[in-house]
């Protein structure tokens, strides 16, 4: 039953197979095997949100699955956003709204972010705060980061009104 | 010709955001090295016992197994660290009464585990996987012994003693006085005590602790990488104890995830990863994970402060005595800095005459409680703002009143406060305007008069509002020294190196700002390296809200050594006396003639050593230049924060309905990353006040073992938040400037304890003690009948 079993994935856009015992992390996997390092891993049990990816276009905890689960899949990290001489609108935001300061969680902000606003028609700010709470900062106070999800979302034409 | 004036006080946005938004920052867990091994500590499960044996047999049949080894196999070999690790000036000395006996640490416990997660051996492997499976079958042979819990049975006599070789469990006591608190105390006509509890809780960077270690052997050589605040230190560490020249250590703290002290000293892993790299001659990488950051990485507060205010009738403070105990757990690796951090800091904004304040250390069966920041300033604000509001209500004058009678007014500064800095410097608040600060926090929150009434209003509907303010000032900047190192490069650019460490601050945007503004260049012509040992001989690290007073002033200074010898040899290539030149835009030019110029590039070629250089005579070849920087003393910042919030009786919940900053940190050299240093502090203290905790049970176990029981504020925890700068500049240093990576963490959980006991005065409630719980709010509400019944059920 541990013995590595072959994994093959499409991750940023490009087809990567490796060998992972079952019991590997994902996390582990991208990080270590893949050697994929912007994917961070913050608490190891699902709570920080450091770790966070998009899987079949959806975020998803990377510590909280294993390698083999992921087999098939398709998969985006931070690294897959944009061209390191370029960058993503939302990345923009970051750096221009000063959303990050050690960086550690950003991987798993800008993931929770893109997975929030492309899969709502319609965000609130309210909105936007609790579900950008899936991800702790220990650093900015959410202030910058509140702020450029909320332009993200405004960009896409998705920015609804406060309710009240 | 461009003209560059002053990227000093420019919002620019960060140099180092590019590599961290594209994942290709690099953290020490991302290194990876050929041939290297991964290590797993073996971590006390229990909080006190007698280290009889420990059995490897097991271990050393895993797969992937290449060594381990207990606390005896390197206890004549890898010595401890000095218990104390920061030093005292005799300053300081000479106007306390103290004795600090500090035990030192084992790099790996091997008479005596201390604590639950203190290391008692290492397992090394093939990869992190196999170390843990190894590591899981290492079977210590432990006699328990009885865990002393706290300090109250900690100073009881028969307890038992965590440190033999101290003979107590007080590890440390320091008191100083001016005036003469007790007298004052009697003379007074109101006088109250209470006992204040400033709860455990802890930095929680979220990247966890991590060290790489290589060994070259031809140069008999270590490198090491740490995620760290002080590379210096562990420099200074390793090579001490592992016999080495601190010039063939190199220290490197690469991109490191947030630090806020937790990382403001050096652990053992720190010294026995290299020294394993040494033994093994191979590289070897440890990273902490969560649970071993919450059971081992350093814990921080537990104070409980016996403080007794004396007042008269108009509400003028007349004495303060205070009488504190810090829980210490099992060491105290800088622990005796924040029991002199709050000697110093406790009389606050306010003109006080009599004062005693005495700070005991007890070690007890819990991790090791060390500087997070704020480091002794929230703990004795929160004491100092919570005795002046019972004072104030007890004699029925608004306690924001009572601020403002007892505040320093400007006029009066630069103070003497008639206490020695724990740089030994006779404390004086240099520069600011406390009772504006108080003013327009308050203003900002719609003012005093309409608060008191909507409050009222409220109270009449059943709804609970309250006021809180906190106030502080917080010495900043403070010494030894910083170091920085500036030297021109053959392409005419400016390379910066500082001892200050980064971690999220963006000093590698800030010195930039700082030395394009001295040399006059486009700052894409400066480039700066922080946190490596190799690029300053001497630095002490980010640590105290230092890093932009201490290097930054070491910036110009080492900058004006250059420049010098730039004019000089400029003044040769053009033939025109120096008093006629200047920088400017990366060159140095003739006063009014904008054609007539060098470029630095040129002057570099000029200055080289060899045939055919342009220097003057005399002048020894090399444009470089190394400055530290020795502050005369601390510079003051200071804030006053406040908040309203609301109270639901039925639930406790409590509901910050807004939270105002007003910060004086001088000079801002970047007022956006200011701001961001500022919140992100504000909402740690937030989280302080209402969230965050660690706890232990009777028997000595921690009780939090993953972030789903350590409550981190997420983004639907965090109120609306202002955040004003005053912005009176220090006299104090070259840039008038001030710390300001500490304060936002100091007052908050004063501000909200004092706005919830302000909420809750129509039942004459307190909250002395933090976080504050809803369970708590929620009883004050049920025995005064207040809560529905489906809040009582």
């Amino acid at each position: 039953m541990t013995a590595p079993r072959k994994i093959t994935l499409t991750i940023n856009g490009t087809v990567r197979s490796a060998e992972a015992e079952p019991r590997m992390l994902l996390a582990d996997f991208i990080r270590e095997t893949l050697g994929l390092t912007g994917t961070h891993v913050g608490c190891e049990h699902g709570v920080c949100g450091a770790c966070t990816i998009i899987v079949n276009g959806e975020a998803q905890r990377s510590c909280l699955a294993f390698a083999v689960q992921a087999d098939g899949a398709t998969i985006t990290t931070i690294e897959g956003l944009a061209a390191s001489d370029r960058m993503h609108p939302l990345q923009k935001l970051f750096h221009e709204c000063h959303a990050l300061q050690c960086g550690f969680c950003t991987p798993g902000m800008l993931a929770a972010a893109l997975d929030l606003v492309g899969s709502h028609d319609r965000l609130t700010t309210e909105e936007i705060r609790t579900g950008m709470s899936a991800v702790i900062c220990r650093c900015t106070g959410y202030d910058g980061i509140m702020r450029a999800v909320t332009a993200y979302a405004d960009q896409l034409g998705k920015l609804a009104p406060a309710k009240g | 010709m461009r003209e560059i004036t002053g990227y000093v006080g420019k919002p620019l946005l960060r140099r180092e955001d590019r590599r961290l938004l594209h994942g290709e920052g690099q953290f020490v867990g991302d290194i990876v090295l050929p041939k290297m091994v991964h290590c797993a500590f073996v971590r006390s499960q229990v909080p006190h016992a007698r280290i009889k044996g420990v059995d490897f047999a097991a271990a050393r049949r895993a797969p992937g197994f290449v060594t381990a080894l207990s606390g005896r196999d390197i206890r004549n070999v890898v010595t401890p660290i000095a218990g104390m690790q920061v030093s005292i000036p005799k300053g300081w000395r000479d106007r306390f009464h103290y004795h600090i006996d500090v035990p030192a640490q084992q790099i790996l416990a091997d008479d005596k585990v201390n604590y639950v997660g203190e290391a008692y051996a290492v397992v090394v492997a093939e990869d992190r996987y196999k170390a843990e499976d190894a590591a899981e079958l290492v079977e210590p042979d432990f006699e328990v012994l009885e865990p002393v819990v706290d300090v109250d049975r900690a100073l009881k006599p028969g307890s038992p003693v965590l440190h033999a070789e101290v003979g107590s469990n007080v590890i440390s006591v320091m008191s100083t006085k001016k005036g003469d608190g007790a007298a004052a105390l009697a003379r007074a006509k109101h006088r109250i005590k209470r006992r204040y509890y400033h709860h455990r809780y802890a930095a929680m960077p979220m990247e966890c602790r991590a060290v790489v270690a290589d060994y070259d052997i031809r140069t008999d050589s270590l490198t090491v990488w740490s995620s760290t605040q002080v590379v210096h230190w562990i420099r200074k560490e390793i090579g001490s104890i592992l016999g080495m020249p601190e010039e063939r250590v190199r220290v490197i703290a690469p991109d490191v995830g947030g630090g806020f002290g937790g990382k403001g000293h050096v652990y053992p892993e720190d010294v026995l990863v290299p020294y394993l790299a040494r033994t093994l001659r191979r590289p070897i990488k440890y990273v902490e994970d969560r649970f071993e950051h919450l059971v081992n990485s350093a814990h921080a507060r537990d104070n409980f402060h016996d403080l007794e205010i004396g007042f008269d009738d108009d509400g003028k403070i007349v004495c303060i005595v205070d009488d504190f105990v810090i829980d210490s757990g099992a060491y105290s690796p800088v622990g005796a800095t924040c029991a002199a951090n709050s000697i110093a800091h406790l009389l606050g904004p306010y003109d006080i005459q009599n004062y005693e304040a005495k700070g005991t250390l007890v070690a007890t069966n819990k991790t090791s409680n060390a500087p997070y920041r704020g480091a002794g300033r929230p703990e004795a604000a929160f004491a100092m703002e919570r005795a002046i509001d019972i004072a104030a209500n007890s004699i029925g004058l608004d306690p924001i009143l009572m601020r403002l009678r007892n505040m320093v007014p400007p006029e009066r500064l630069p103070f003497s406060v008639g206490l020695p800095y724990r740089d030994g410097v006779p404390i004086t608040y240099d520069s600011g305007d406390y009772p504006q600060a108080l003013r327009r926090a308050v203003e900002e929150l719609g003012g005093l008069e309409n608060f008191r009434r909507r409050q009222a209003e409220g109270l009449a509907a059943g709804r609970y509002l309250g006021i809180g303010v906190g106030c502080y000032v917080e010495g900043t900047g403070v010494g030894p020294f910083e170091g920085a190192s500036v030297r021109l490069d053959p392409s005419g650019k400016i390379m910066v190196a500082v001892g200050a460490n980064n971690h999220g601050q963006g000093h590698e945007t800030v010195f930039a700002q700082v030395a394009a503004d001295v040399w006059n260049v486009p700052i894409d012509q400066v480039v700066v390296t922080t946190a490596d040992t190799a690029a300053v001989p001497m630095g002490y690290g980010t640590i105290a809200s230092r890093s932009t007073v201490t290097a930054g002033s070491a910036v110009v200074h080492a900058s004006a050594k250059v420049k010098d010898k730039v004019l000089a040899i400029a003044a040769n290539m053009l033939e025109t006396p120096t008093a006629d030149l200047e920088f400017r835009d990366g060159a140095v030019g003739v006063k009014g003639v904008p054609d007539l110029k060098v470029t630095l590039k040129e002057i570099w070629w000029a200055s080289r050593p060899g045939w055919d250089h342009k220097r003057p005579p005399d002048m020894e070849a090399g444009l470089e230049a190394n400055h530290y920087y020795e502050p005369p003393t601390v510079t003051w910042s200071y804030a006053t924060n406040a908040a309203i919030v609301e109270l639901d009786p039925d639930t406790g919940r409590v509901t910050v309905e807004k939270f105002v900053a007003v910060h004086d940190a001088g000079i801002l050299v970047n007022p956006l990353l200011a701001d961001g240093q500022v919140r992100g502090g504000l909402v740690q203290g937030i989280g302080a006040a209402l969230y965050e905790e660690i706890a232990y049970d009777e028997n000595g176990q921690i009780l939090m073992g993953t972030l789903a029981d350590y409550l981190l504020p997420t983004a639907d925890d965090t109120p609306p938040i202002t955040v004003i700068h005053q912005e009176i500049p220090s006299p104090s240093n070259p840039l008038g400037v001030k710390g300001l990576g500490e304060g936002g963490a100091i007052a908050p959980p004063c501000a909200i304890t004092n706005a919830v006991s302000d909420a809750l005065r129509p039942f004459k409630a307190e909250f002395n003690a933090t976080p504050v719980r809803w369970e708590q709010v929620r009883k004050v509400f049920a025995e005064a009948g207040v809560s529905t019944p489906r809040g009582r059920g």
